[in-house]
């Protein structure tokens, strides 16, 4: 007997009427309908779509649009700009001609942003540098979501000596400076002449994985903990104790009872988990210990950028306003998300 | 010496290894000159800087550019490069010694006799015992860098080395304060000895300095004396009244009445403070995006001169894929110098390389086989397929290679290149971009298995010896060992012969020498232990007020001579 609580009580006020009929919906759908009604955060999915897909997209534009390799150092290349011969990295200007600047946005499909220190194109290792960390942004919060979700509902469900085990270790993770911690593993993987290894399971430096798993493992302790709180109390509610009086198994009161209550806890959480990994994400690249070159994430770009800011803002600017983009969309859709499913606050809502 | 950016050389990071001090170039020129014209004595002199000078302050102990260029002025040793700007600031002069001494018993026994009636800033007179003194300290301190590589030489110098405490150097220093005569026994013949005696290790320290390691250099016999030593905020040095001048070439007397170094700036602030007359010059290297505007707008302040310095990648030639000749030299081929010239700051800057000593350096003779149409010498351009062909014949395409190097800004960007172009020859590279503090250790120890590292040299004397021996000698190669400064692990017998005969012949006949060095540049070059990159050129930015402005190929840019009246 799965008992959807408390969006149950929901499901009865938003019944609707249809061509004279009353139609019972499911939460999820009732959900969904109020968020398709935040214009707010229907603006925000564009455009974290958008993004996505042009990030995604970053291949076809590299090789049909850019003509260009996004990893591949050109500092003695030349390119056509309005019919003249222009150097991709151009000599310092001046009495005494010091220093090497590249070539600055042309606004045209070949070095529309211009090119960054390493005579590569800027738009094109933007969008793949959005890939990455998009990537990455998903792929960790994803993972520490689920690593949340495993322990909050054995920690909630289970009690006891299991419970506190596993909420010290998530403390443990939480009393570290996250960067400090993540730091300290991306340098530990750096250093290591082989990359680490453990059991059958080998990451390089230079892979995504090992930022991607950092990221995701500093990150459980903040799932976790609004999980395993509402697992505790989920425990204690009439239906467990019904599906309990009717003989059902742990793992069915998990799974069938518990897992679906805290569903939507998890589904609020994402976007603003994706968001906050993605920033991580860009710091720990900025920091040269996240993506490594000649991959690019948009903190890796920004550090390109960076000595570039008095001649060539637009290499830092670009990523910087790409990186606002998708974590303001996703901080609005995490809202709007918890508006449509949390029950209090639709009551709020209406109050 | 190594450096760790462009202008900030770091403490050498070992006791026996990393031979080296800072160092210039034979040639100097602003914008391409290398002074402007005298000014008048007395204000504050304020210079900025990133950070304070890594490692120690004790004038035994430390070993970067950023003190040195201190230190010259607030202490002297028995003999001094010439303190002027342009090629005789290589010369060997005599100092606190009435003359230099011709070596005698076969270059193994120095005999000078000291100036009376000098002082240090704490008042006593200098006495013969305090060279003693200065020397025993050195090996007793039980940290200086090069106590094992360059003074022990000195007989009984090897036993301190390995017993500091028990040090007794009555057989290598005899010090006679009645007839003003101070001699060193040394254990074989060294053709550099007096250019070690030149730089700040071997500045003499008075009788009763501790033998421990100090937080402020003590008292000394230059013109100027240490006030205050703040590594959070800044070192002052004010005139020590006690100075008189006992020998202009040495130890002239300086101009402003404080130096203050004020320490905690990044880059882009030194360069605003510099332009706007807050600070008078930037120790740091300038960001390259300011270059332009310095360019344009302040040229008449900003001065750059030759280094005699290496940039260099090198190679593990004891590990895949490098340990073969064919792969080395394929890299060689296909390196574009001209790119990396570019990510130096461009050709006004730097000039690319392809062999280990560097232009105007005793022994240099130009030579570049890694470049097309190769014969003058010189490098013109990538020879990519001659450089497949290489790889192709090594068989060693499809290596994984780690390339290794700092974070800085333009150390970072030269392994950027060469994961770009390594991944183009068909290896699979990774950049493996390491902080500066930790990098050069971590690439030193074979133990950590590096296949192919970024690195710097500064000449610590014009000596070839300080590059290809220091560099890529058999004994420069100490194993699983944080201060092997010889990376590339590169040991060839033969040439190595060649080396120690090289060394041989230094002492009596130091022309001849610097043939056989040329010959030994040209055989190692061949080798291919490393990638060499460019030679760079250091830029000096003053603000206006500036006068007299000189650079010294062994010290840099003399601050003392320099005016701000």
């Amino acid at each position: 007997m799965a008992v959807f609580e408390p969006e149950a009580e929901l499901a009865t006020l938003d019944t609707e009427e249809f061509g004279g009929e009353v139609v019972g919906r499911s939460p999820w759908a009732l959900a969904g309908r109020r968020l398709v009604r935040n214009k707010l955060a229907i603006a925000a999915v564009i455009v974290f779509v958008l993004i996505v897909a042009v990030s995604f997209a970053a291949p076809l534009y590299a090789s049909h649009i850019a003509h260009t390799n996004p990893f591949e150092s050109n500092l003695s290349g030349t390119f056509q700009q309005n019919g003249k011969t222009v150097q991709v990295i151009q000599q310092g200007a001046g009495k005494l001609g010091l220093g090497e600047t590249p070539v600055g946005p042309t606004w045209h499909a070949k070095y529309l942003l211009g090119a960054d220190n390493q005579g590569r194109d800027v738009s094109a290792r933007v969008l793949y540098g959005g890939r990455a960390s998009l990537e990455i942004g998903i792929g960790s919060a994803v993972l520490a979501s689920l690593l949340a979700v495993v322990f909050g509902l054995i920690a909630g469900f289970f009690g006891g000596w299991t419970d506190a085990f596993l909420s010290r270790l998530m403390d443990l993770i939480w009393a570290f400076p996250v960067y400090l911690l993540a730091i300290s593993l991306a340098t530990v993987l750096l250093t290591a002449p082989n990359g680490l290894r453990i059991g059958f399971v080998h990451l390089s430096a230079s892979s995504l994985w090992v930022p991607l798993t950092i990221i995701g493992v500093i990150y459980v302790p903040y799932v976790f903990r609004p999980i395993r709180g509402q697992v505790l109390s989920l425990r204690e509610r009439e239906f467990v104790e019904a599906a309990i009086a009717q003989g059902a198994s742990n793992a069915r009161l998990i799974f069938s009872e518990i897992l679906p209550n805290v569903a939507s806890t998890v589904v609020v959480l994402l976007p603003l988990m994706i968001a906050t990994t993605i920033l991580t994400e860009s710091a720990l690249s900025y920091l040269s210990i996240g993506v490594q070159p000649p991959n690019a994430s948009w903190g890796t770009v920004i550090q390109d950028g960076q000595g570039l800011l008095y001649t060539r803002p637009w290499v830092a600017i670009a990523p910087g306003i790409m990186i606002v983009l998708t974590v303001l969309a996703l901080n609005v859709l995490g809202d709007g998300l918890r508006d449509a499913l949390d029950p209090r606050s639709k009551l709020r809502m209406k109050g | 010496m190594r450096a760790r950016s462009l202008f900030l050389l770091i403490a050498a990071l070992g006791l026996t290894a990393t031979l080296a001090a800072c160092g210039g170039s034979s040639k100097s020129s602003k914008g391409t000159t290398s002074s402007t014209s005298g000014g008048a004595a007395g204000g504050t002199f304020i210079a900025v800087a990133q950070a304070a000078p890594s490692g120690s302050p004790d004038p035994q102990i430390d070993y970067t550019l950023q003190e040195w260029q201190l230190l010259i002025f607030t202490h002297d040793g028995l003999v001094a490069f010439k303190r002027v700007g342009g090629t005789e600031g290589t010369k060997i002069v005599p100092d606190l010694a009435t003359s230099v001494p011709e070596p005698t018993d076969g270059g193994k026994t120095y005999t000078f006799t000291i100036r009376k009636g000098i002082k240090f800033s704490n008042g006593n007179e200098l006495k013969p015992s305090d060279v003693k003194y200065t020397f025993l300290r050195l090996f007793k301190i039980g940290q200086s860098p090069n106590a094992g590589s360059w003074y022990n030489v000195i007989v009984g110098g090897d036993a301190c080395v390995k017993t500091p405490k028990t040090c007794n150097l009555d057989q290598g220093v005899i010090a006679n304060d009645a007839k003003s005569t101070v001699t060193f026994h040394l254990t074989r013949g060294d053709p550099e000895f007096l250019d070690k005696l030149g730089v700040p290790f071997a500045f003499i320290l008075p009788t009763g300095t501790p033998n421990t390691e100090l937080q402020i250099p003590p008292a000394g016999t230059g013109p100027y004396k240490w006030a205050q030593y703040n590594t959070n905020k800044q070192v002052k040095l004010v005139r020590n009244p006690f100075f008189k001048v006992w020998s202009k070439d040495a130890q002239p007397p300086g101009n402003p009445d404080v130096i203050l170094e004020k320490f905690g700036l990044s880059g882009e602030a030194q360069v605003t403070q510099v332009e706007n007359g807050q600070a008078d010059w930037m120790f740091d290297t300038p960001p390259a995006d300011r270059l332009n505007e310095m360019s344009t707008k302040y040229s008449s302040q900003v001065f750059v001169n030759s280094l005699t310095a290496d940039y260099y990648f090198a190679f593990n030639v004891r590990i895949p894929p490098f340990n073969n000749l064919k792969a080395r030299q394929g890299v060689n081929f296909a390196t574009d110098r001209s790119a990396l010239v570019k990510i130096y700051g461009g050709p006004k800057l730097a000039v690319p390389t392809c062999q280990v000593l560097p232009p105007g350096f005793p022994g240099y003779k130009a030579y570049c086989p890694y470049t097309k149409n190769p014969g003058s010498g010189k490098w013109t351009a990538p020879d990519m397929v001659k450089a497949k062909q290489l790889i192709a014949a090594s068989g060693t395409k499809g290596a994984v290679v780690k390339v290794n190097t700092d974070t800085t800004d333009v150390n970072k960007a030269f392994g950027e290149y060469f994961v770009s172009l390594l991944n183009k020859l068909g290896y699979k590279a990774q950049l493996q971009a390491l902080s500066a503090d930790i990098q050069y250790p971590y690439c030193q120890n074979s133990k950590n298995k590096v296949q192919f590292c970024y690195s710097s040299w500064y000449q610590d004397y014009p000596a070839a010896s300080d590059f290809l021996n220091v560099l890529l000698g058999c004994a420069s190669f100490v194993p699983n060992s944080n201060a092997s400064p010889n990376i590339s692990e590169f040991c060839n017998k033969p040439i190595q012969a060649q080396m120690d005969a090289a060394l041989k012949q230094g002492i009596t006949d130091p022309t001849g020498a610097n043939t056989k060095w040329a010959a030994i540049d040209k055989a190692v070059t061949d080798q291919a232990p490393w990638v060499a990159m460019i030679n760079p050129k250091y830029l000096n930015f003053v603000s206006k007020r500036v006068k007299g402005f000189q650079f010294s190929p062994q010290w840099y840019f003399l601050i003392d001579q320099a005016s701000v009246k």
